[in-house]
């Protein structure tokens, strides 16, 4: 019951910033903060693969590209159907059904196709399985430049601009509540194990397969949804956006914040979002800008291999003004 | 020479693997009947720890049939057979390095869990209480095993001896009927050996376990075994109680030498 409040809770405040954030906030800040979430998204998915699982994966953008793709093309073609049967409802509450019903498919298409790469992660690690997912991003790309429908090489422009601060901070709030909350469990105590010891994991009765094929599910499943929310704020798919260096900006983002800490991947993607934004306005070496960028990640793995954070995160419940007392150990 | 007449736990009816042309284990027989403590010794690359692979479904049998309470194991996945109740541990330590003790030892706890995915996403009300029921399980444990002031310490931070004796508290944890050390005093001093045997004693009463054991340390194997299986190159050389084996020419010859008699 108190979990529902909460919810509904969220959901009106999300609203209110949705209406109201746009006028106080400057447009340019608000695209940056667009960009961040969407990275956040990636980020901490890509984490759950990664990180958590230990099954390296070069194959993000591939997914959100599938979701990305996926979703516009429902919301292009079947959408104005959609949004003419359901002419009884007002037009705001339709485009926005229409808009989560991408989503969805977006997402479920995007976890097909990691349930398809996750099967040869079952034979296949390390670096091996890098190549395999790089493939699979690289297949992904190739497949959309030769399909007419979708655009192909121009680029699938006039997707609806259906995404607005309300998706993008719910599903981001989602994403990071929904990932965390599978890893402080008894399930995501079996990811770990695969990552820290497949054998021992196996011989405690941890189903391996089972837990690299779904981290790659649950992965792709958000990355895909991440798709959708920038294919629908740009109104503009290209496939150049989702070359191996797409995927590359995602693993950099999770291995600075510390490979499997949740905290230290979202506050990595923001900063590494921000970053060339903000060196935009050092003035005179502003020409330089990717490489100080780059600088700044040699000297960071140089001075902390582990990241930003290694495998810290923070107990936030900790400072929950409403907690239970906890009896001290 | 089974203490009573039921079925045996363990069944292993002329088990055979062979790695190219080199035979590992050779028809190899064993049946453990409930509430034994047997144990498996050989010189090194006699094939004991191979026989615990079999058993646990690491390696799958070219010959022969592993039968665990009437139920065959043949071709079962490691994770499965565990599910069955039966657990290991390993000869090179295989903890969860990073992971703390506590979190070690409810990963082997997972198999229990009846919550889904997105039951554990959710934790709603029946996920929190069996996740309180786990954690009271393994707070007894670990006092057991007298690492409950360690249990948020990492695993790879520990001393040898606990990380040894958290290995085998990760494996009861899995609520086993049938426990396989691999040579769980290997690295101990006198002293620690001693009260491996003790602990080891002690838990086969507390849970009702049997016992499988693969040791090099004479002390503890004929100290605790109630029957021994002398494994060389694959082969049973010799079969029998403590006493007997200590006598037997052929296991003096292979394995234990001249002056341990």
């Amino acid at each position: 019951m108190k979990r529902l409040a909460a919810f509904i809770g969220f959901f009106l405040l999300f609203l209110l910033a949705n209406r109201f954030l746009p006028e106080i906030i400057d447009p340019y800040y608000l695209h940056l903060f667009t960009l961040s979430c969407i990275n956040v998204i990636l980020a901490v998915s890509l984490n759950l693969i990664n990180g958590t699982t230990g099954q390296f994966s070069l194959g993000h953008a591939g997914f959100m590209a599938v979701g990305g793709y996926t979703s516009a093309s429902l919301t292009f073609y079947l959408g104005p159907k959609i949004i003419a049967t359901l002419d009884f409802l007002p037009a705001i509450l339709a485009k926005n059904f229409v808009f989560l019903f991408a989503l969805l498919g977006g997402g479920l298409s995007a976890a097909f196709l990691g349930l398809l790469v996750g099967i040869p992660s079952l034979r296949l690690r390390g670096d091996y399985l890098a190549i395999v997912t790089l493939g699979m991003g690289e297949i992904v790309r190739v497949l959309i430049l030769n399909v007419e429908a979708i655009g192909g090489a121009r680029g699938f422009s006039d997707i609806p601009a259906y995404t607005n601060l309300f998706w993008i901070i719910s599903l981001t709030a989602l994403t990071i509540a929904a990932v965390a909350s599978l890893t402080a469990s008894s399930h995501g105590r079996a990811f770990l194990s695969v990552r820290e010891d497949e054998i021992a994991a196996e011989a405690m009765g941890v189903n391996t397969t089972y837990y690299k094929v779904i981290a790659f599910v649950i992965g792709a499943f958000f990355a895909g949804m991440a798709g959708c929310l920038f294919g629908h704020y740009l109104q503009l798919l290209h496939p150049n956006s989702f070359t191996f260096l797409k995927s590359f900006e995602i693993i950099i983002m999770i291995i600075v914040g510390g490979l499997g800490s949740i905290f230290g991947a979202v506050v990595a993607a923001v900063i590494l979002t921000l970053l060339p934004e903000a060196l935009r306005y050092l003035g005179p070496v502003k020409d330089w800008r990717m490489v100080i960028y780059s600088l700044a990640l040699i000297i960071l793995m140089i001075t902390r291999p582990q990241g930003l954070f290694g495998n810290w995160t923070p107990d936030f419940r900790r400072w929950w003004p409403f907690r239970k007392p906890q009896p001290v150990a | 020479m089974p203490p009573n007449t039921s079925e045996p736990l363990l069944e292993l009816a002329t088990c055979s693997i062979s790695f190219g042309g080199l035979k590992a284990v050779d028809s190899f027989n064993l049946q453990l009947f409930p509430g034994e403590l047997v144990g498996l010794i050989g010189p090194n690359g006699a094939g004991k720890t191979t026989v615990f692979n079999l058993i646990t479904g690491v390696y799958k049998p070219s010959a022969g049939q592993i039968r665990f309470g009437g139920k065959l194991l043949n071709g079962k996945k490691p994770y499965q057979i565990t599910a069955c109740g039966l657990a290991r541990t390993f000869q090179n330590i295989r903890l969860f390095g990073n992971l703390s003790v506590e979190e070690n030892v409810k990963i082997a706890c997972h198999l229990h869990y009846q919550t889904s995915l997105f039951g554990s996403v959710w934790k709603g009300k029946a996920y929190r209480e069996e996740e309180a029921r786990q954690h009271q399980k393994i707070e007894s444990l670990l006092e057991v095993f007298g690492l409950k002031q360690l249990s948020r310490e990492k695993a790879a931070g520990l001393p040898y001896g606990q990380q040894r004796r958290l290995e085998i508290a990760r494996a009861l944890a899995t609520d086993p009927k049938l426990l396989l050390l691999d040579e769980p005093a290997a690295g101990a001093n006198p002293q620690e050996s001693r009260e491996l045997m003790a602990l080891i004693r002690w838990i086969k009463e507390k849970f009702k376990l049997t016992i499988l054991l693969i040791e090099h340390d004479m002390q503890v194997v004929m100290g605790i075994c109630e029957r021994i299986l002398v494994l060389d190159y694959g082969e049973t050389i010799a079969h029998g109680k403590p006493e007997e084996i200590r006598k037997d020419p052929k296991v003096i010859e292979a394995y234990l030498g001249e002056e341990a008699v």
